[in-house]
């Protein structure tokens, strides 16, 4: 019996809102290993698909951020603990993606791990760092805090398809972002499934979206959308780059130019002080 | 004596004439009855289903840009609360005069859709501006106060300068059968809309779809609404749960169809409530121009009674001409 049993393929949706939908298209596209061994397809994410992302994310910005820090940080750690959960499957899925070795694969999930532990650790302690009590010659209280920038369409890395995107995705989400995520195009299946993941850690629908496809096709609107306040664009080619951040500057969007980075050296806190934003108020002192 | 088939505004005198000739449906409780009861049963599988197909048409481009230009002109801009301000309506009038300020060529709105105590002020606020000034009446939603006082109501209002009056129906009245009573009290409404030098302001005429339980229910009203010489008829309050929908708002306007096929006059529609898309407000279009054709689609003939809609139709607009996508950032909170 069991070796005529058929094998259940997975169908990879998009994350949107909380929801799996495919695409709004109705496209899907191969997805393949180094080798060109067809793994999976995968949804073709429009321009459409992204605007309906950007509304989902909107809508749970406000949730999101009033959220305390103490409960965010509460959330990402059970993200960890999904992830941790479900250790076998994302070991496969990296190694097959990436072309790793199971064990090279097996240390990438676990660095993802540590990765979302140590951005759950950092949600209420940031604005220790980037906050201030400022002196000032006169009677009052004068205090900066952060306060999130809004809505963050993300640019994963194109080459590490799962690490790379934890680790632009938790500190824009740690600090009370939302965010609208572009996965790696060649390899988008792990971050398709921590989908998944997401969805069943208490995180509020619509505070990460998730689309697989062609960051050159959904990156043009994402950057001259009127409602995203900042954009990262690590997984963008030097040529898109520039043409997005010149799309970002007509409206004022904050951004995050790629760099060189190493994604298994320990984060810092760039990427969690690169999308806030600073708020400095005036309290008079009373007798 | 205009040919048959020519049609006739609700407004205007011959149409009292032609509805003169109905006079016998409605001579007593019991013609009335016999009339609105004889009318035929709702299909409500075939009208939800009508109603979902007309909703599935693909307006795209130039023609998306016609729609929302016409849904602008044809918006009721409302504001109905109890914390209503003068300062709040006068801020309403600004925008319906000049909806998005990044853009002159945008349309103006059709109406502002007030309280009757707030009508002096939008008057005066949109003095030259070519907007009507709307005013809920007659113990606006509920509906419930003895007719005299939903006559002054309406009077109060007309003699600040309403252009239109929203009334609604006594539905208790309605639902316990009382059909006539309905008639008269439309009737006397009306008749207390005529302002001193001959002219009326426009009638439309409040349902709340929501309470009358039934499609019956609503071509009924419907066709007594008519009757009694609506110039408009409309959905709901937007003060219950259920308000227009696509399959009710349908149905609406196959009566005005039947009731301009009978009667040769012309009655408005105006769906309100629950209407906050663009794309919504393209599918209400839709039922428009494929139920009664072209010369519905006018702000003259077809309203919507809405407030969050038009800072949709704003964000698409901008989306249109600019190729960006736009966001609340970019049109006013209000």
């Amino acid at each position: 019996m069991s070796e005529s049993r058929l094998g259940v393929f997975k169908t990879y949706k998009l994350f949107v809102g909380g929801k799996f939908p495919r695409s709004e298209s109705g496209r899907v596209y191969e997805v393949t290993d180094p080798k060109g061994n067809w793994l999976a397809n995968a949804p073709l994410a429009s321009r459409k698909d992204a605007r309906d992302a950007v509304v989902a994310a909107r809508k749970a910005f406000g949730g999101w951020s009033g959220a305390t820090a103490y409960n965010r940080g509460q959330i990402l750690y059970r993200i960890a603990e999904m992830l941790e959960g479900r250790r076998e499957q994302f070991v496969r899925e990296v190694a097959e993606a990436e072309g790793l070795s199971r064990s090279k694969a097996a240390a990438v999930v676990d660095a993802a791990v540590d990765r979302w532990v140590w951005y759950a650790g950092w949600t209420d302690k940031i604005g220790q760092i980037a906050g201030a009590a400022n002196p000032v010659a006169g009677p009052y209280f004068n205090l900066s805090t952060t306060e999130p920038t809004g809505v963050v369409a993300v640019l994963a890395p194109q080459e590490s398809s799962f690490l790379g995107l934890v680790s632009v995705l938790a500190p824009v989400i740690a600090t009370g972002n939302t965010a609208v995520v572009v996965t790696s195009e060649r390899s988008p299946l792990p971050a398709l499934s921590l989908g998944e993941v997401l969805a069943t850690s208490d995180l509020p629908g619509g505070v990460v979206n998730v689309l697989s496809g062609k960051a050159a096709e959904m990156g043009p609107h994402l950057a001259a959308h009127g409602d995203v306040n900042a954009i990262d664009l690590t997984g963008a080619d030097a040529e898109l780059a520039t043409a997005l951040e010149t799309a970002a500057a007509d409206n004022l969007k904050r951004v995050l130019r790629p760099r060189d980075e190493d994604w298994s050296a320990e984060p810092g806190t760039d990427r969690l002080l690169a999308f806030l934003e600073t708020k400095t108020v005036w309290h008079p002192i009373g007798v | 004596m205009q040919t048959p088939g020519h049609l006739t505004p609700a407004y205007s005198p011959q149409a009292a004439e032609r509805l003169a000739s109905m006079a016998d449906v409605t001579a007593s409780d019991a013609a009335l009855r016999r009339f609105l009861h004889g009318l035929p049963g709702v299909d409500a599988v075939g009208l939800e289903g009508r109603a979902a197909t007309l909703g599935t048409r693909s307006i795209k481009t130039t023609a998306k840009a016609y729609a929302i230009d016409l849904a602008i002109s044809m918006i009721d801009l409302t504001t109905l609360e109890g914390a209503d301000t003068p300062g709040k309506v006068r801020a309403l009038c600004a925008k319906g005069v000049n909806p998005d300020p990044t853009d002159r060529t945008a349309p103006k709105v059709a109406a502002i859709c007030v309280y009757p105590d707030m009508v002096k002020t939008a008057k005066e606020a949109l003095d030259g501006s070519g907007i009507h000034v709307a005013s809920v009446a007659t113990a606006f939603p509920a509906g419930r106060a003895a007719l005299p006082v939903k006559l002054a109501d309406t009077a109060d209002a007309v003699a600040a300068g309403a252009d239109e009056i929203d009334m609604v129906i006594d539905r208790g009245a309605f639902l316990s059968g009382r059909y006539l009573q309905v008639f008269e009290e439309i009737k006397a409404v009306k008749a207390a809309c005529a302002r001193p030098d001959g002219t009326a302001a426009h009638l439309k005429v409040i349902f709340e779809n929501g309470e009358l339980a039934t499609y019956d229910n609503i071509r009924r009203v419907s066709w007594l609404s008519m009757l009694a010489g609506a110039d408009f008829i409309k959905t709901s309050t937007g003060k219950v749960a259920v308000n227009a929908t696509p399959p009710n708002t349908l149905l609406m306007l196959e009566a005005v169809r039947d009731f301009r096929d009978a009667t040769g006059v012309q009655v408005g529609v105006k769906p309100a409530g629950g209407i906050r898309t663009t794309k919504d407000a393209i599918k209400y279009l839709v039922m428009v121009n494929e139920t009664l054709g072209a010369e519905w689609l006018t702000p003259e003939w077809f309203r919507f009674g809405a407030s969050s809609l038009l800072n949709d139709l704003l964000m698409q607009r901008q989306k249109l001409s600019t190729g960006r996508y736009s966001g609340p950032d970019y049109v006013t909170v209000d």
